[in-house]
């Protein structure tokens, strides 16, 4: 059976004043239709690059690695460079939801002018057909009176309201995959758990392929199928939510949750990562956690051992050199 | 001498708004009615969502803010202070003892200023240290005890992670020997391992300088894991307030309870669905009359909806405050 | 590629003004720009030194009137020469040319070209100041001096050829850039000061104070700037010496332009303001004093010499167009807009192309201020957003 999508060999860079700076290297994910990949990491992870590099949306200044594949539907869309092609990804078989919901719509043009235009880009129809789709998707995301902010501004709405809307925008195409960049982190947490809700009830319906990205475990944990985690742009666990969870094998994905301050067990005292994320022009050579690792192996510490993924159980991939190590 | 640092009496903060020049002067509350005793030592949790006040709040307490209602007193070891009649000599004297933590590591540093010049400029302005020798053992001490080394004092903030900066903030907050902190959102612009690296180092400069903290935050897990006593704003009104091990295993207010459903566990196979609360958070130009929540309550009784009953925290059990409205509902 | 310790730590103490510094000397444009606009500034402050001849009247060559540009050879058909020299023209006029004065070369008499050359007088500082008041009078003698880096011992010498009354048009371009930079800066630290100013007590105080000013700032804004400028320019009286109306145009200019500039600095102010490290500083109880001097200057500095810089461009087009209508300033004193307005005849276009020759500088010096602005704004911007 073929993915939905995947992405073999990535690496990404960008020339800049500063010299070349590696954002991603050397990932690979695959994503089946239906199913939720999380990716979790903090700043300076490559998270977003990854999803802006499927929908080819880095800036200019972007290289990309000659063996790199991203195949959606049997496309690598690495490979295009017309307009029209990424037309189609962009949108149409591919939609994304941003973290900050007032930068994805134009502030002087009506939200609804906006969903009917994208709308009538990607697929052939007339405006009263696109009319109609777009205040179905508006009720179908819960926004009351959807009618009545078909016609509004997107500053007169609140922004749970507008996360809603967009998500109800990135939708009205039917995209087989949906790209969520940290969608809920703007938000507050009682509108967060709405927001929540409604993307687990709208994957179950329309079948989708999703990404979604964060920084948060928990929202992780109850969204996502599969997770990969990610440092300094490099994938270093890989695998089922519910393992990866339970029994994490990196001292990264470790140190990330024994970090997180648990309601349920108030006592057990926050154990932050020992050292500071490096900065992206100062990435270390090889395995990029040997710099905070608690426990390396010697050879590892010199930077000796290359990263790569093993199995270590069924869908569980770990970072080579950390199984070893911490 | 009360054994607690501040109290807060019946405040309330209403600011001024204007539409525009010819429209209605309108005042929108933003703190209404607060009731809060800090005892000294604690680390006192406030939370809440966009709109709730808390950040208007915190800064009412240090005089950032005009008090139009009640007042706050501080109690110092040797004098009270209280704010709505205080002399700009008293004022003086009070900011070398109250101090704030901005949330934004990035904006709350002077781009132009080296982190030396940073701590040093509430010595300086305020007069607290004679010589150039005194500030800088000054700054160097309180640079040690925020983890800085002596290199970094000589750099500027653009050499900096976002971590780091907040710990530069810390030392600027601590270098005039305050016994008062307000941090507000102090950890919510940081990475998660990176927070729980702040939150250690808050907790442990508390028992070193024997500080206390008013924690401000949205975030409920971070405030249950620090702090003693959490108490819970909705729309400038306290709701809620209880030592933090009661308040998360025994909540009472329907509102508390949202919250708490609302944070996503890590446990996955936990799926339960969050109480979801119906509508929209009120604009605090026009916020409900009556019991301010009633318009989102999942159960209000039929007294409440109507907006008959006024809000008023009531104690239920030993610390543990609920808004009476509530108590009945929910 | 592991970048050196020491050029880490080097970027880690750099101040605002160093990292800026740095910034705009990797930009390539900018750069070029720059060179080229400090040269062009060089030659115009050495103008009296690198001119052969004096730009006014005085220095007219009654035998090369409306001459051609001459170009110093070391080459002819007589062979080799180290020194640079040029032929010897004469004269003529006949029926075959219609009547109209040209001039032949004689290619057998060379002149040679020497350097550093004795000619006439130019000065430096010295002014005459006319107070009220016979007694107040006083004169600074200031500078004179009467070298010159080339000339020819006989005949003239005109790089750029000669204007109707036989001027030499290489001298005139020169003192003419002096002028409309001197114009232009005296206009610019006019509007600078104003604009400081105003812009700065609407942007601190804020409140009805910044709304007060800020109409009266919109009230002159919305004048057309032409129409204003004639109008204005039209009240120097006729008699005024040259470098009274010299200064008298400047403030004009400085006048008419600072609204564009006091917005800028209001609305630096306005966004400075309002950030949090301001806000600290005030917790902590700093006066404003302290914070206008300690923080908000700093802050905008950079800004502010960008903003000085673009305005530049603007008050030289300005100085240009009120010369050029005749309005701004005149003869004897030479403009780029006064040496434009020579250039507007048809006869000038078919015979005497070489007049269009100051047009090509004023263009030069334009653009190389608008490349170094938008090379300073590029520079001076990145430091506020996050890394």
């Amino acid at each position: 059976m073929s993915h939905l999508l995947e992405i073999n060999n990535l690496d990404v860079k960008f020339d800049t004043d500063e010299g070349r700076i590696t954002a991603i290297d050397n990932v690979s994910l695959t994503l089946d239709q239906g199913k939720v990949l999380g990716i979790v990491g903090e700043s300076g992870s490559g998270k977003s690059v990854t999803a802006k590099s499927i929908m080819q949306l880095n800036p200019g200044n972007t290289i990309y690695n000659d063996n790199a594949e991203i195949i959606i539907d049997d496309e690598n869309v690495l490979k295009f460079t017309s307009k029209n092609d990424l037309k189609k990804i962009r949108g149409g078989k591919v939609s994304m939801i941003f973290q900050e919901p007032m930068a994805s719509f134009a502030p002087a043009i009506k939200i609804g002018n906006q969903m009917v235009e994208q709308l009538m880009i990607h697929k052939p129809m007339d405006k009263k057909e696109a009319k109609n789709i777009s205040i179905d998707m508006l009720n179908r995301v819960g926004i009351a009176d959807a009618e009545k902010r078909f016609n509004q501004y997107a500053f007169e709405l609140s922004g749970g309201m507008r996360q809603r809307a967009m998500i109800a925008m990135a939708l009205s195409t039917m995209p087989k995959l949906l790209l969520a960049d940290e969608p809920t982190t703007a938000l507050d947490v009682t509108i967060q758990a709405q927001v929540i809700n409604l993307m687990k009830d709208i994957i179950k319906e329309y079948n989708m392929g999703v990404i979604f990205i964060t920084h948060d475990l928990g929202v992780i944990a109850q969204v996502a199928d599969d997770v990969a985690v990610m440092y300094l742009g490099s994938v270093v666990e890989r695998g089922p939510v519910n393992e990866i969870l339970k029994n994490p094998r990196h001292p990264y994905t470790r140190g990330l949750l024994n970090a997180l301050p648990d309601i349920n067990n108030l006592d057990a005292p926050l154990q932050p990562i020992p050292g500071n994320i490096p900065s992206p022009l100062d990435r270390p050579s090889a395995c990029v956690f040997r710099t905070r690792c608690q426990n390396p192996s010697h050879d590892c510490k010199e930077g000796n051992i290359e990263m790569g993924l093993i199995e270590v159980n069924p869908g569980h991939w770990v970072d080579k050199c950390c199984v070893n190590c911490g | 001498m009360s054994e607690n640092i501040v109290s807060v009496n019946n405040l309330s903060v209403a600011f001024d708004y204007q539409e525009n020049f010819l429209a209605k002067k309108q005042k929108i509350k933003a703190v209404n009615n607060i009731n809060i005793k800090i005892k000294k030592g604690s680390f006192f949790g406030l939370v809440g969502e966009s709109g709730s006040g808390k950040t208007t709040l915190g800064r009412a307490i240090l005089g950032a803010n005009k008090i139009s209602q009640g007042n706050v007193i501080f109690h110092d070891d040797e004098k009270d202070y209280d704010l709505t009649s205080i002399t700009s000599k008293e004022m003086k004297e009070y900011r070398k003892k109250a101090q704030l933590i901005f949330q934004d590591p990035y904006a709350a540093l002077s781009p132009r200023m080296t982190v030396r010049d940073i701590i040093a400029e509430p010595l300086e302005v305020m007069k607290i240290t004679n010589s150039r020798e005194e500030t800088d053992a000054r700054v160097r001490d309180i640079a040690a005890k925020c983890r800085l080394n002596l290199e970094h004092l000589r750099r500027f903030p653009h050499a900096f992670s976002g971590g780091q900066r907040q710990r530069i903030s810390i030392a600027r907050a601590l270098v005039s020997n305050p016994k008062f902190i307000v941090a507000d959102e102090s950890v919510a612009a940081l990475d998660v391992s990176i927070q729980a690296d702040i939150l250690n180092l808050l907790k442990q400069l508390q028992e070193e300088l024997n500080l206390t903290y008013l924690f401000i935050s949205h975030d409920l897990s971070v405030v249950a894991h620090v702090c003693d006593i959490v108490a819970v704003m909705y729309l400038g009104h306290i709701v809620e307030m209880a030592p933090s091990r009661e308040l998360f295993s025994n909540p009472r207010h329907s509102y508390t309870k949202a919250l708490l459903s609302s944070i996503p566990s890590i446990d996955p196979e936990n799926k339960s669905k969050a109480i979801e609360l119906q509508g929209e958070i009120p604009s605090a130009m026009n916020p409900p009359s009556g019991c301010v929540f009633r318009t989102r309550c999942p159960n209000p009784t039929h007294d409440c909806k109507e907006g008959h009953i006024e809000m008023g925290l009531i104690e239920v059990s030993p610390d543990h405050w609920v808004d009476q409205c509530c108590v009945n509902c929910g | 590629m592991e970048i050196s310790n020491k050029k880490k730590e080097a970027y880690y103490t750099a101040t605002q003004m160093q990292l800026v510094r740095t910034r705009f000397f990797g930009n390539r444009s900018a750069m070029i720009a720059g060179s080229i606009l400090l040269f062009m500034i060089v030659c115009s402050l050495f103008s009296g030194f690198l001119s052969p001849y004096d730009p006014t009247i005085a220095g007219r060559d009654k035998n090369y009137e409306n001459g051609a540009p001459q170009i110093p050879m070391f080459w002819d058909e007589n062979g080799f020469s180290p020194r640079p020299f040029l032929h010897t023209l004469t004269k003529y006029r006949g029926a075959d040319t219609n009547f109209r004065w040209v001039y032949k070369t004689d290619t057998e008499k060379r002149r040679y070209v020497y350097f550093f050359v004795k000619g006439w007088e130019y000065k430096y500082f010295n002014y005459n100041i006319n107070l009220p008041g016979e007694a107040l009078d006083f004169k600074i003698p200031g500078f004179t001096f009467d070298t010159h880096l080339f000339g020819v011992d006989e005949g003239g010498i005109h790089l750029f050829g000669t204007d109707k009354a036989g001027k030499d048009l290489f001298s005139r371009t020169l003192s003419a850039i002096y002028i409309s930079l001197a114009v232009g800066t005296l206009g610019v630290f006019i509007s600078f000061v104003l604009s400081l100013v105003i812009g700065g007590i609407s942007g601190y105080y804020g409140g009805w104070v910044d709304s007060l000013l800020q109409m009266f700032t919109d009230a002159i804004r919305t004048v057309p700037p032409i129409p204003l400028f004639m109008c204005l320019a039209a009240f120097a009286p006729l008699e005024w010496s040259s470098e009274l109306r010299f200064f008298f145009i400047s403030c004009l200019l400085g006048l008419i332009s600072w609204p564009t500039l006091a917005r800028r600095v209001r609305t630096h102010l306005l966004s400075e303001r309002s950030q949090e490290y301001i806000l600290a500083a005030q917790m902590c109880g700093a006066s404003s004093t302290h914070i206008i001097i300690r923080h908000l200057l700093p802050s905008f500095t950079s800004y502010i010499i960008v903003d000085l810089v673009i305005s530049f461009p603007y008050m030289l087009l300005s100085e240009t167009a009120l010369s050029f209508i005749g309005l701004g300033l005149r003869e004897p004193v030479n403009s780029l807009g006064v040496l434009l307005q020579n250039a507007t005849k048809a006869d000038v276009l078919l015979n005497y192309q070489w007049y269009f020759i100051p047009v090509f500088f004023l263009v030069v010096l334009i653009l190389t201020f608008v490349y170094v602005g938008d090379g300073l704004r590029d520079a001076a911007d990145p430091h506020k957003t996050k890394n």
